[in-house]
């Protein structure tokens, strides 16, 4: 279980990360898309993890309950990754129609004074 | 005492009335977003009045108890910075809509107040995954603002904006994570109760977590390594909206005062030295980064951009000693460094809109060239640390803190030879703007025709309203030299409220009281 869940969130976010760093709009959002995956993965098992059990303190003895508050967490996390992750997707797409190309990068602009400038920035 | 809850709520209320029922009204929704901001000013010198006694005033959502329930704190250190907030923001709406910025795309009002309810909710909260919550809220205000009135270059710096952000935010939730697995808890007073207890050899995952809250503020502070993204935003976000921004790295230096000085700070076995070794050399890398920048670069936005990293740099400096008399130091250049950046930001606008753009070339000079190379060159001079006004008593508040011995060397040559940098770069500026431009007459006209035309394109004299946002910075900067020693006076207090850990548990942790 701990094997499973451990690795998966190591190969969400090495896939993310590789992702993110690429120069096209698209991979960059699947790859912030696979980092929020990992991490809500990750934040599930902060409160250890469990099999089977309620979230909640059962007044009948069984003392065993998995930790309610990061399921909490990962709903808040989940809402505000889906939601940002729309607002880039439109973002993404205004500078594709504007600039007729999805590269992230800043291109240098055509008349050489301001050309040094983009690239170092 | 529902007061503290007010300058969240208020634009919260204010924002969605603007988008929906003012939306074809710009009118209305000036009204309504100068009238919304006036009273967040208000709110906020009440807020400030009610804290300055020291207490620190707990709200808590729903009256549930702290640990369990969220809550909302407010000691002077949130109390100065909301009141920071409110002032800053009022002075850029005016710009805004004098010079009509906020007719050039939509919702840039609704959008105004969405991002001051995440700046004054992040000042406010007392829960770090409300902090978290509230950064995201003013992050998506800050992405439209950022790409209003659109245009290439915008888009495309917007959408690395929002990039870098999200890489932030994801960053973010992994150190919450690692923070409540090791503590269970996410409470500002009740981890800095927890993170004490955990002797220095078991802290390994709390250092963790402490590192990456410090890398995720750091983006936010644009810290090195992770300031890269900072010149290209600002420079390339619309001026009302990089002046509005000038806050918004406050905002990192803020979480990372509270967080790394309220509970991995002094005291905390385990982390108690983390942050001032890594955050100190950084800083001293970000002023070089900030002042060869300002040196190096060819436009005015950028130029103003790695002033404003720069000025991050010296601020963090101070905030990395992590002693009270430094933090004060920190804090007196923060609400300095604020309205400086802002000022620079406004006044350029103002420029850079009577030129063709704001390559740092000489051309035909605008007709109120003087006044704008004077309000420039005031607010250079704030800026860059020189006398008579609050940036040369900010930093020398901030070499005075620094005497650590391991320190002093490199922050007072970083300090010093990066001010000297900034001078150089923003003099070069100004000359080849203001003055160099005076040399330039107009191409001589063939016939009287052509010169009536070059007359009727030139653009419209800067009326009272545009010029006035940028003279009540100057004011303010000027105010804040004059009555520097209250000033420090009350920022002692705020600095020895900080470092006051066991007050802050003791008034957040009290039992509620029955109604």
């Amino acid at each position: 279980m701990e094997i499973i869940v451990a690795s998966s969130i190591g190969v969400l976010t090495a896939g993310g990360v590789y992702l993110l760093l690429r120069l096209r709009t698209f991979p960059v959002i699947l790859g912030l898309a696979l980092l929020s995956y990992a991490v809500n993965v990750f934040l599930f098992a902060s409160g250890r993890l469990a099999t089977n059990l309620p979230p909640v303190l059962s007044p009948y003895g069984d003392a065993s309950y998995t930790d309610p508050l990061p399921q909490a967490l990962v709903l808040t996390a989940i809402v505000i990754s889906f939601g940002m992750t729309a607002v880039l997707v439109m973002i993404g797409l205004g500078a594709f129609l504007e600039a007729d190309s999805d590269r992230i990068d800043m291109e240098p602009e055509e008349n050489g004074a301001d050309a040094a400038n983009e690239g170092s920035a | 005492m529902h007061w503290i809850i007010l300058p969240v709520v208020l634009p919260a209320l204010l924002a969605p009335v603007i988008g929906f029922v003012m939306r074809h009204d710009i009118t209305l929704a000036r009204i309504a977003s100068v009238a919304g901001t006036v009273l967040l000013l208000a709110i906020a010198l009440g807020l400030a009045y009610m804290a300055a006694d020291g207490t620190t005033h707990v709200y808590r959502l729903g009256n549930w108890p702290a640990p369990f329930g969220i809550v909302l704190v407010l000691d002077r250190l949130s109390a100065l910075m909301v009141l920071l907030t409110s002032a800053l923001a009022l002075i850029v709406l005016i710009h805004a809509i004098s010079t009509g910025w906020d007719a050039r795309g939509r919702h840039f009002h609704a959008l105004f107040q969405f991002q001051l309810m995440g700046i004054c909710g992040a000042f406010l909260t007392g829960d770090i995954f409300n902090l978290f919550v509230f950064f995201e809220v003013l992050l998506i205000a800050s992405y439209g603002l950022m790409i209003h009135s659109g245009g290439k270059d915008r888009m495309r710096a917007g959408l690395q904006y929002v990039v870098m952000n999200l890489a932030g935010s994801t960053l973010f939730l992994f150190a919450l994570g690692t923070l409540y697995a090791s503590t269970g808890t996410l409470n500002i007073a009740d981890l800095a109760l927890r993170v004490p207890e955990i002797p220095a050899e078991e802290a390994a995952l709390v250092r963790v977590a402490a590192i990456l809250l410090m890398i995720v503020f750091a983006v936010k502070a644009a810290l090195f390594p992770v300031q890269f993204w900072l010149p290209a935003s600002y420079s390339n976000a619309p001026a009302p909206v990089a002046a509005l921004f000038a806050i918004m790295t406050k905002v990192g230096a803020y979480a990372i005062l509270r967080v790394h000085t309220t509970v991995f700070g002094p005291g905390s076995p385990g982390t108690e030295d983390l942050a001032g070794t890594w955050l100190f050399p950084a800083a001293i890398v970000t002023i070089a980064l900030g002042a060869f920048g300002v040196l190096g670069a060819r436009r005015l936005m950028p130029l103003i951009a790695f002033s404003v990293v720069g000025s991050m740099g010296t601020l963090l400096v101070a905030v990395a000693v992590f002693s009270t008399t430094a933090t004060t130091a920190a804090l007196y250049y923060m609400v300095h460094s604020t309205f400086a950046a802002a000022c620079l930001f406004l006044i350029a606008d103002l420029v850079v809109t009577r030129r063709s753009g704001d390559a740092l070339q000489p051309e035909l000079p605008t007709r109120q060239n003087g006044l704008f190379a004077a309000l420039f060159f005031a607010a250079a001079i704030a800026m860059a640390g020189m006398p008579p006004l609050s940036g040369f008593l900010g930093k020398l508040l901030v070499l005075d803190a620094i005497r650590e011995p391991g320190l002093i060397g490199w922050a007072w040559s970083a300090i010093l030879i990066g001010s000297l940098l900034t001078i150089i770069g923003f003099a070069r500026a100004g000359s080849v703007l203001f003055w160099k431009s005076t040399a330039i007459t107009v191409p001589d006209a063939e016939d009287g025709e052509t010169e009536d035309s070059a007359a009727s394109i030139q653009p419209p004299l800067a009326t009272v309203g545009q010029v006035a946002p940028v003279m009540l910075a100057l004011a303010v900067l000027g105010g804040l030299a004059i009555f520097a020693g209250p000033v420090s006076a009350y920022l002692d207090n705020t600095s020895a409220q900080l470092f006051d850990r066991a007050g802050y548990v003791e008034a957040v942790l009290s039992p509620v009281e029955e109604r």
